[in-house]
């Protein structure tokens, strides 16, 4: 039996922080702005359930937003790979 | 060093004075916005007293905090029990705790070695009795646990079981139910009910002997007559306002899809489930609250910054990796950082085979030359303008 969860459950998931696509233009300005290239980014799968239901395809940055204990909130980049 | 915060810095500027180009620095700066929220309502010059002591708490440029972080962690953890820990007399779950279940968490095991879940129930649901029937239904039930005896019966070449009617009612299913579960799941098999309570499984194939008599009977006690597969404890308890089952055995993917939980709560201690389920973000999240958990329930006090950046290091990949010789420790760009952690030298031969270069930019290599490592004011380096004065 195959169990398919529904995107909002995983979404709404406590565990789950918020996750966005970057546009291409914001994609440019963030890499200018940390002075790295793309590979340098930690890495997300595209396979990986959250980046499944945005639709990532391999190259995409995604924005996260965690809350964080210290920081109330604190932004992270992960870059799409294959797989 | 537990703390996460230094106050060395903050020394040596009061000490030195500070100037007025390092005032505008700090005048500058802004608290994280939980922060500001905070002090607000404070005065101006109170605002800006703590607005300077952050600034003063924070991190030199070039601090090595992976190394800060490593033994903020590790030191407290040799002190911690070894022992697991027992209740006697108490309803509960024993699961792996104390430093078994740190070294679990950084080594990345694929499977826990005591999987559970904690399930949180809908505002609906949340209260003793609905708890208790959701954790019926949840609980792993084969028929060996639901029977009261089993019997070849020679005469009539069948097998005879009969239910135990108290355990039929505790997870609130008939003889009848049974039954068609048991068809579902047996082939070539006919079931029926007898008695009240006694079912008879008889093969449809002509000819039977006493050895698939016997097969047919090893197989029935082992189907899966209720719940969900791979639990197999649950007990309902109640924590703060809410009631809560706490499983033995993990099985994420359905029970977030079930009738009555908070699936917005419920979570698993399994990560790599987690990871598979809800991403990696998500495992992320949960090797450090799991990490703080096990730190926190030994009276350790380390800083949540230690934790959040090994969580972060384990999951840069995008999968969950384990601190150590096959994870992140294994997969270091520096030959002589490797050779410097474990097994030097199946490294330093297999560097010498592949003619491996070291460029000397980890920590580890340049101890090991006698360079000043590039950390702290090791980082810099004087630069000359040709056509200066």
């Amino acid at each position: 039996m195959v169990v398919d969860i529904k995107k909002e459950i995983i979404l709404n998931h406590e565990l789950v922080p918020k996750h966005e696509i970057l546009s291409e233009e914001e994609t440019q300005e963030l890499l200018e702005k940390l002075g790295i290239s793309k590979k340098q980014l930690p890495r997300i799968y595209a396979s990986d359930p959250v980046a499944k239901i945005l639709g990532a395809k391999p190259g995409d940055v995604i924005k996260i937003t965690r809350k964080s204990p210290t920081a109330g909130e604190s932004i992270y980049y992960r870059v799409v790979v294959k797989g | 060093m537990t703390s996460g915060k230094k106050n060395k810095g903050a020394e040596k500027m009061n000490k030195s004075g500070v100037t007025a180009d390092n005032n505008k620095a700090v005048l500058s700066i802004r608290l994280p916005k939980r922060y500001e929220e905070e002090i607000s309502e404070l005065p101006p010059e109170e605002q800006e007293k703590l607005r300077k002591r952050y600034f003063e708490m924070l991190y030199d440029i070039g601090e090595a905090i992976g190394m800060v972080a490593a033994h903020s962690i590790s030191e407290p953890a040799t002190q911690t029990t070894l022992r697991a820990y027992h209740a006697e007399g108490r309803v509960q779950l024993v699961t792996t705790k104390g430093l078994p279940r740190l070294i679990e968490i950084f080594d990345a095991r694929k499977v826990p070695s005591t999987p559970s879940m904690t399930i949180y129930l809908d505002e609906e649901h949340n209260n003793k009795e609905a708890a208790r029937k959701i954790a019926a239904e949840i609980r792993e039930t084969n028929l060996e646990q639901i029977m009261k005896e089993d019997s070849l019966n020679l005469m009539e070449m069948k097998v005879e079981i009969v239910l135990d009617e108290n355990k039929l009612a505790e997870i609130n299913m008939t003889a009848e139910d049974v039954v068609r579960v048991l068809k579902k799941n047996l082939r070539n098999v006919d079931v029926k009910v007898e008695d009240k309570n006694k079912i008879s499984l008889e093969s449809k194939k002509g000819e039977v002997n006493l050895r698939d008599l016997q097969a047919i009977r090893i197989k029935a006690r082992t189907i899966h007559i209720k719940g969900i597969k791979g639990i197999t404890q649950v007990i309902v308890e109640k924590d703060g306002d809410d009631w809560i089952i706490r499983t033995l055995g993990t099985n994420l993917k359905k029970v977030l899809i079930m009738d009555g939980i908070d699936p917005r709560r419920t979570k698993s201690n399994h990560i790599f489930e987690v990871m598979k389920v809800l991403g990696v973000e998500a495992a992320r999240n949960l090797i450090v609250e799991e990490t703080l958990k096990t730190l926190r329930e030994q009276g350790v006090d380390t800083d949540e910054r230690h934790v959040m950046l090994i969580a972060d290091i384990m999951t840069f990949s995008g999968v969950v990796k384990p601190i150590g010789r096959y994870g992140i420790a294994g997969e270091k760009a520096s030959v002589l950082a490797k050779a410097n952690f474990e097994e030097t030298i199946k490294h330093l031969t297999n560097a010498a085979a592949k003619g491996e270069v070291d460029d000397l930019k980890s920590i580890f290599a340049n101890v090991i030359v006698g360079n000043l490592p590039p950390i702290g004011t090791g980082m810099f380096r004087l630069g000359l303008k040709e056509d200066g004065e």
